[in-house]
């Protein structure tokens, strides 16, 4: 599904600020797979995800998806087949648009959209109602409401229904529920595997919970300087415990998992 | 009696004609938050372009001839600005400053133009006998009342929707699978035109047109904006609409009031505009400001300090 060969990024090049966020990564993600990414601060977790989605250009190596290279296209038309979440929940929404409208410009990344005079009709405000009762959150009766007025769970939600309303052929998640309250983050996390797993989207999420990344999903990979340190999935994956993930880490980079924000367990 | 309805049908008349303007930079100021600057000479090239195409005998030719030209050079800020990678209000100056000389070509190589015992559409409108005494306020009202519906209705289109996403979350048409470059430049076409349709009325209304007359154009266009929102608020897009048109009316009252009965000299004019424009744009500020001290003072005095 998911093909990136040897690809690297150096910001800054040439200045006294100059970072390899990325060095020679490769990743190859089977149609269905849910990867968790876990990793020290600036290991590239989040460059990683943004050059997948477009943010910026590699400096060389190459991106595939679903067969397809997508090295040189530009972020907003990768769109169309990439779903992505942020951590902050104001990124995925615009704030001053009603919920419908969000939604209906989500929409866009249909063929249905094609249209650009066309206006949003009864049939899409019943399709979208629909799928937001999924959210549970009662936000089918405010679709005339800003955005601006839901709490940063409530736009989380509809973010994610946003991206996945047509249905992507990758997720990106960066950090998606890091910004939210531990009950909110597990309503959206649980929202999350309900839609991948009825969808069969192909899934790769960052995150700082441990746990998360062993339990959730079907593949645990870890970064550390701009590279892919650890890679296990299967009957390996499955036995592991949070220490036995730690002292891999250690293995494979010589030093330990560094990162102000992880949460060893919950 | 009569300089009351003198003043009243002049300031209507001209507040919908300079409404577009207002209308324009709500467009691009408020919904797609790009500070255009484009507006002074884009007026004039609208006022230059009608002009020209009415002394040649096409008055009604000559205001979508004047919207396409002003969409042109909306164009050319917008690649300036989403391609070139010029700063957007840098963008808009130097468009400006291209367009003098665009402008002076617009008029035949000259730096005014004036329409001598030729139809304008406002002429022809009179001939028809429609609307009386009233004909010049009735077009001028037809004409922005008709495109602030348009674009009520534009921005209701997916097209639309995507161009008001653009001021609010770029981040997010981009996930949306739309090039925030494609909505800018429609939107700065479709705002210049606007901006040109203002100079198009207001230039075959006045029979004539100036190389200078747009100079200082953005900066009322943008108090009008602002004293219509301090008064109807912004909340949605239609309400914004029509607070465009009150602000533009209400400027236009105060300066027909001023302009009548002298009470500001003639001379100061400029500086009682500019006055106005600032009051109007700082008003939300000191209303706070005013706010807060009286609590402030609420405060101290229950504490008895």
């Amino acid at each position: 599904m998911l093909r990136i060969d040897d690809i690297s990024k150096t910001f800054n090049p040439g200045t006294v600020n100059e970072k390899t966020a990325l060095s020679h990564v490769s990743l190859h993600l089977q149609p269905g797979d849910f990867a968790s990414i876990i990793g020290s601060n600036g290991a590239g977790k989040s460059t990683l995800l943004n050059a997948i989605a477009g943010s910026f250009y590699v400096d060389n190596g190459s991106i595939a998806l679903d067969g397809k290279d997508i090295t040189f296209i530009p972020d907003h038309k990768r769109s169309r087949v990439i779903g992505r979440l942020f951590q902050d929940p104001l990124r995925g929404t615009a704030p001053s648009m009603t919920i419908e409208e969000n939604l209906a410009l989500a929409y866009l990344r249909s063929a249905h959209g094609k249209a650009p005079f066309s206006r949003i009709t009864k049939k899409d405000k019943e399709f979208f109602a629909e799928k937001l009762k999924l959210l549970g959150m009662g936000l089918e009766d405010r679709m005339r409401q800003p955005v601006g007025l839901l709490s940063g769970g409530q736009r989380q939600a509809l973010t994610l229904l946003m991206a996945t309303l047509v249905t992507p052929k990758l997720l990106l998640l960066d950090e998606h529920t890091a910004a939210l309250d531990p009950g909110t983050a597990e309503k959206v996390l649980e929202l999350t595997r309900a839609i991948v797993a009825e969808n069969h989207i192909t899934c790769l999420m960052v995150t700082h919970n441990m746990r998360q990344a062993l339990e959730l999903g079907s593949r645990t990979l870890m970064m550390a300087d701009g590279n892919i340190v650890l890679d296990v999935s299967g009957q390996e994956r499955a036995g592991m415990t949070v220490d036995d993930l730690l002292r891999r880490f250690r293995a494979g980079t010589g030093k330990d998992l560094d990162n102000d924000r992880i949460l060893l367990s919950d | 009696m009569g300089a009351i309805l003198l003043i009243s049908q002049t300031a209507l008349n001209l507040g919908f004609q300079y409404a577009l303007v207002a209308m324009a930079l709500f467009l691009s100021y408020r919904i797609l938050d790009v500070a255009d600057l484009t507006t002074d000479g884009c007026f004039v090239l609208g006022a230059a372009v009608s002009v020209t195409m009415a002394a040649a005998g096409h008055p009604i030719l000559a205001i979508p001839a004047a919207m396409l030209a002003g969409a042109c050079a909306g164009f050319v800020t917008a690649f300036l600005q989403t391609r070139m990678g010029v700063p957007s209000i840098l963008a808009g100056i130097i468009t400006n400053m291209g367009l003098y000389t665009v402008n002076f070509f617009a008029m035949g190589r000259s730096s005014n133009a004036s329409l001598l015992r030729v139809d304008t559409v406002f002429t022809l409108l009179r001939g028809t006998g429609i609307g009386g005494n009233w004909y010049e306020l009735i077009l001028s009202g037809g004409i922005t009342i008709l495109a602030g519906v348009l674009l009520f209705l534009f921005l209701g289109t997916r097209l639309g929707l995507s161009i008001r996403a653009t001021g609010d979350n770029r981040d997010m048409v981009r996930a949306s699978s739309v090039n925030p470059a494609y909505t800018v430049t429609v939107g700065l076409c479709i705002s210049n035109a606007l901006t040109a349709l203002s100079g198009a009325v207001v230039g075959q209304g006045q029979k004539t047109v100036d190389i200078n007359m747009g100079t200082g154009i953005v900066v009322i266009g943008l108090g009008c904006l602002i004293i219509g929102e301090t008064v109807l608020g912004r909340r949605t897009i239609g309400k914004g609409i029509i607070a465009v048109m009150v602000g533009s009316m209400i400027y236009r009252f105060i300066y027909a009031i001023v302009f009548y009965t002298k009470v500001v000299p003639i001379e100061c004019l400029k500086l009682f505009i500019a006055l106005v424009v600032a009051l109007a744009i700082a008003a939300p500020t000191i209303k706070e400001g005013m706010g807060f001290q009286k609590r402030r003072l609420t405060a101290l005095r229950k504490g008895g300090h």
